[in-house]
């Protein structure tokens, strides 16, 4: 049975296709090093329209005649003041553009103006060199170093220190543990159960929040938080998995980069990475469930606790209210050995 | 029945969902089609895959482990069946995968032909993200801006009766050819042109030169007549032709398909329709399909469907229901006590791990309570999108591993908790999720349907009896007399307010008496001269219901939780 797979990983080869949302300018090279914050390209978004009728204003019968009254065509540009139509003659009747714009279609004695629209700014996303450049859509950014991925993020890219509010994986970050010695860092925590604690990371301002659960009655608050909020296990208050929490440890006090962005439908998610020295392995997105795997729980009552897949029953057990499952064997890092339905795990890998 | 099969072939129906794509195989045995088995697998539409193949490779590999029947050879599906048996001769495939495709609607009066419009969309797996009538007082431009923000899959313009509105529909066509003309072509939305007959030509014309259009016949043919069927089909090529570019690999299996694709709620509501036409003609027939992401509710009356895809279900579809539906009103159907905000952690936690199964008493406490609530205000939507929605149903016929993963006992106090029926209704449960796969199979083979549902593929849950009354909680309001076939028999009392199970064993046949203590109707809506009627025993044997409509539950928190759990005893779960 193929598994959902969370990388956790000491090192590995990182690639990450970086696109705009449309056609924009690159401003980033190939070989070039660049943070996680580092605008790599540029775009200027469509912005809102006019649309002027010539025929009407200038009370014209036929859609012809307007056709021929307007001087100008699809894809000028132009400038407020600018003579879109006018009649000619003695004391010629004169359209104006009614802002600077472009000119993006003319049918039925209508001009349609495009106004300049959002200027949106492509962040590198991790820490890295651009490997490949995608003619006005995109770069490609390759590094080496420690991945971990977490389920869910709310958009956001920095980049900064990796620190901890918290000495283990199930201590709740609030006000009172975010002082201003984390002020601009990457600040590691167990789970955020108040909103003071959000209004306290921007407040300082951190640069990212990695925490094991976030509840989900901050869900909207943190969406619209400025600082980049990854959570590795899910709503409520989950514990960070230690493997994850160890992993960010050995990197304390590092140069991290932390990209929030996240859509499962395109299979992106969060992640933190931390570029290293060595050359690592590009990880393995597919895997199979195979005993002797590191395995995450995902469901109460050991969600986040991790352990190593002993055995997959074979058939279909029943379970109290008569679900019926294929079950496997984990042995908890306390030895304890639980059974639990194979779809409520996923692979460390 | 037995019916002589001329040309027996087996089919392999194959369903792409959101999680799970599985492969069903019927064949024929005994002379008779059978379900012979399903394979399961996780669906790959996604990352890393971006491809529905492997996940329908590994399906059929599972069906073919489970089966030990041969279905691939080095890898490939072998087509048509051989001699020896391997292989199957026909190949039909539905799915529900993928985002749900953003709709903008267009029309002319709001109530009317938007609302038609609205109707159509609603009955295929979309979320309508504008909508552009007549009486709409944006300036032009500012409807250009909505129609582009609304980044449309799809745009449905409809209104004008036949021969009636032209120069308005002008208007709308104007406003959508300048917004295509914006779009870049690889983005533009394909357009259902529903409206005015008579426009057809032109309004052809005009947009087929920026993008696809498929013209439908008119939804308002006259400005009190709807006719959304055949637009349904219209809509269901349509969603095709915009899924083949949206899905990796559904366009590839379209030369081994014995019928074109269809989206799963298309022939989920076609195998209803098809079972409202044989069955009581007096009730209609009500499906209902929760999954990951969607609830389908089909609704047919002699031969009339109607169809719902609500964004409601208990993965990813959870986001969109708890934005509707208030924690209290899933808290309130929660039989021991669990803080709110436990319960909010949960259903969020859900929609990140849609596959995870519920393993504690808290966690398929809140998952049973979530479902009760979104079945019930699923139904009631579809009622009102469908007044004329059947309020008796024969049967009512439940799919979607939300409902049907339980023990049946558990799957029957949900269905009948979340739906509330009126009268007296059969629950038949599709464990093995056939009915949409039958939908689609029934366009060119009538016999297997027919022959599946006659066998044991389908669960029989039980009958439930709804004696409405008026009398005080705990009042005897009737009393029940059961003959069996065998010559004896047993009575009880039914009180007010209680959940009652009749000793009928599955497949038992007996004959219900009822005699009522307090006045009750059993048939809201007809002569309800139901007194004396033969029921043959499901699952769970035959329910009495006499809780009332809607269920009112007790606001004292410590009484609610009591009440549910005599409730849930009542039904054995």
């Amino acid at each position: 049975m193929i598994a959902p797979v969370t990388h956790i990983l000491p090192l590995a080869h990182i690639r990450r296709a970086r696109m705009l949302p449309g056609k924009g300018r690159i401003l980033a090279r190939v070989g070039q090093e660049v943070n996680a914050a580092y605008v790599v390209a540029e775009a200027d978004l469509p912005g809102s329209h006019i649309l002027v009728d010539v025929r009407r204003i200038l009370g014209l019968k036929r859609v012809e005649q307007a056709h021929r009254l307007i001087e100008r065509k699809v894809g000028e540009r132009v400038e407020k003041g600018d003579i879109l139509a006018q009649t000619g003659g003695l004391l010629p009747k004169v359209i104006r553009a009614p802002a600077d714009s472009t000119i993006v279609a003319i049918q039925r004695g209508q001009i349609l103006l495009e106004k300049p629209g959002e200027h949106f700014e492509l962040k590198a996303g991790l820490n890295g060199v651009v490997s490949e450049v995608l003619s006005e859509r995109g770069v490609v950014v390759e590094t080496h170093g420690a991945l971990i991925q977490g389920v869910w993020g709310n958009g956001q890219i920095n980049g900064g220190l990796l620190q901890f509010a918290v000495s283990q994986p199930d201590e709740e970050i609030h006000r009172g543990n975010l002082d201003m010695s984390l002020r601009g860092s990457i600040v590691v925590g167990g789970f955020i159960h108040k909103a003071d604690a959000l209004d306290a990371a921007e407040e300082l301002p951190l640069r990212g929040l990695v925490l094991g659960s976030i509840s989900a009655a901050l869900i909207s608050a943190a969406q619209k938080c400025s600082v980049p909020i990854m959570v590795t296990e899910g709503f409520g208050q989950i514990p960070m998995n230690r493997a994850a929490f160890r992993l960010l440890k050995t990197h304390e006090k590092r140069e991290t980069s932390i990209n929030t962005s996240w859509n499962p439908e395109f299979g992106e998610r969060p992640e933190i990475v931390v570029s290293l020295p060595s050359q690592g392995q590009t990880p393995m997105d597919v895997v199979e469930f195979t005993v002797g795997q590191t395995v995450r729980i995902l469901s109460a009552p050991h969600s986040g606790e991790i352990g190593t897949l002993v055995a997959i029953r074979p058939g279909r057990v029943t379970l109290p209210g008569g679900l019926r499952v294929q079950v496997a064997e984990i042995r908890l890092e306390n030895n304890q050995q639980i059974s639990l339905p194979l779809t409520n795990l996923d692979v460390l890998e | 029945m037995t019916t002589s099969l001329v040309d027996a072939e087996s089919v392999l129906a194959i369903e792409i969902g959101s999680i799970h794509t599985r492969a069903l195989l019927f064949d024929v045995v005994d002379g008779q089609y059978r379900f012979i088995g399903a394979g399961r697998a996780p669906t790959t539409i996604h990352a890393p895959f971006f491809d529905i193949s492997e996940g329908i490779h590994l399906a059929i590999s599972h069906l073919q482990e489970i089966t030990s029947r041969i279905l691939l050879e080095e890898s490939r599906l072998i087509l048509p069946g051989k001699a020896d048996g391997s292989g199957v001769d026909q190949v039909v495939l539905t799915y529900t995968a993928g985002q749900p495709l953003r709709v903008v609607v267009m029309g002319l009066l709001e109530d009317v032909s938007v609302e038609s419009a609205r109707r159509l969309a609603a009955s295929a797996h979309t979320i309508i993200t504008e909508a552009i009538g007549l009486n709409d007082r944006r300036p032009p431009e500012a409807q250009i801006d909505a129609l582009l923000r609304a980044r449309p899959d799809l745009i449905i313009l409809s209104g004008g009766t036949d021969q009636g509105a032209s120069r308005s529909i002008a208007k709308n066509v104007d406003l959508l050819t300048f917004a295509l003309q914006i779009i870049p072509r690889e983005k533009r939305p394909e357009v259902i042109y529903a409206g005015n007959h008579a426009l057809v030509t032109p309004v052809k014309d005009v947009l087929s030169t920026y993008t696809q259009v498929h013209v439908a016949p008119n939804l308002r043919p006259e400005i009190d007549v709807e006719n959304l069927s055949p637009a349904q089909d219209i809509l269901a090529d349509a969603e095709f032709h915009i899924r083949s570019r949206q899905i990796g690999g559904l366009q590839s299996y379209r030369s081994i398909l014995a019928v074109e694709p269809l989206s799963a709620p298309f022939a989920f509501a076609r195998m209803i329709r098809f079972l409202s036409r044989i069955n009581n003609p007096g009730k209609g027939v009500i499906g209902v399909d929760l999954g990951a992401g969607n609830l389908i509710i089909a609704s047919a009356f002699q031969g009339n469907s109607a169809v719902s895809v609500l964004p409601m279900g208990t993965g990813p579809g959870m986001a969109q229901a708890l934005r509707t539906i208030p924690i209290s009103e899933i808290s309130r159907w929660l039989p021991i006590h669990i803080p709110e905000s436990v319960v909010e952690d949960y259903l969020w936690h859900k929609t990140l791990h849609p596959t995870l199964l519920p393993v504690t008493t808290e966690t398929a406490a809140v998952e049973q309570a979530a479902i009760r609530q979104v079945l019930w205000n699923g139904l009631n939507q579809h009622r009102t999108r469908y007044p004329n929605t059947p309020l008796l149903a024969e049967p009512i016929l439940a799919a979607g591993m939300p409902l049907t993963q339980w023990s049946p006992q558990t799957s029957l106090m949900l269905l009948v908790d979340g739906l509330q029926p009126f009268g007296i209704t059969t629950f038949v449960q599709d464990a093995h999720g056939l009915t949409a796969a039958l939908g689609i199979i029934s366009t060119n083979n009538a016999i297997l349907p027919v022959q599946v549902i006659e066998s044991n593929a389908f669960v029989n849950l039980g009958t439930v009896i709804v004696p409405l009354s008026n009398a005080r909680y705990g009042t005897s309001i009737l009393k029940v007399k059961v003959e069996y076939e065998a010559g004896n028999q047993i009575s009880l009392e039914v009180r007010q307010g209680s959940v009652t199970a009749l000793p009928i064993q599955t497949g038992q046949t007996a004959r219900v008496h009822l005699q009522p203590l307090r006045p009750i109707t059993i048939d809201p809506i007809g002569k309800d001269t139901t007194r004396s009627f033969k029921v043959i025993g499901g699952v769970c044997g035959v329910i009495v219901d006499a809780r009332g409509r809607p269920l009112s539950l007790p606001t004292d928190a410590a009484r609610r939780r009591d009440m549910l759990k005599k409730w849930a005893a009542g039904f054995g779960a």
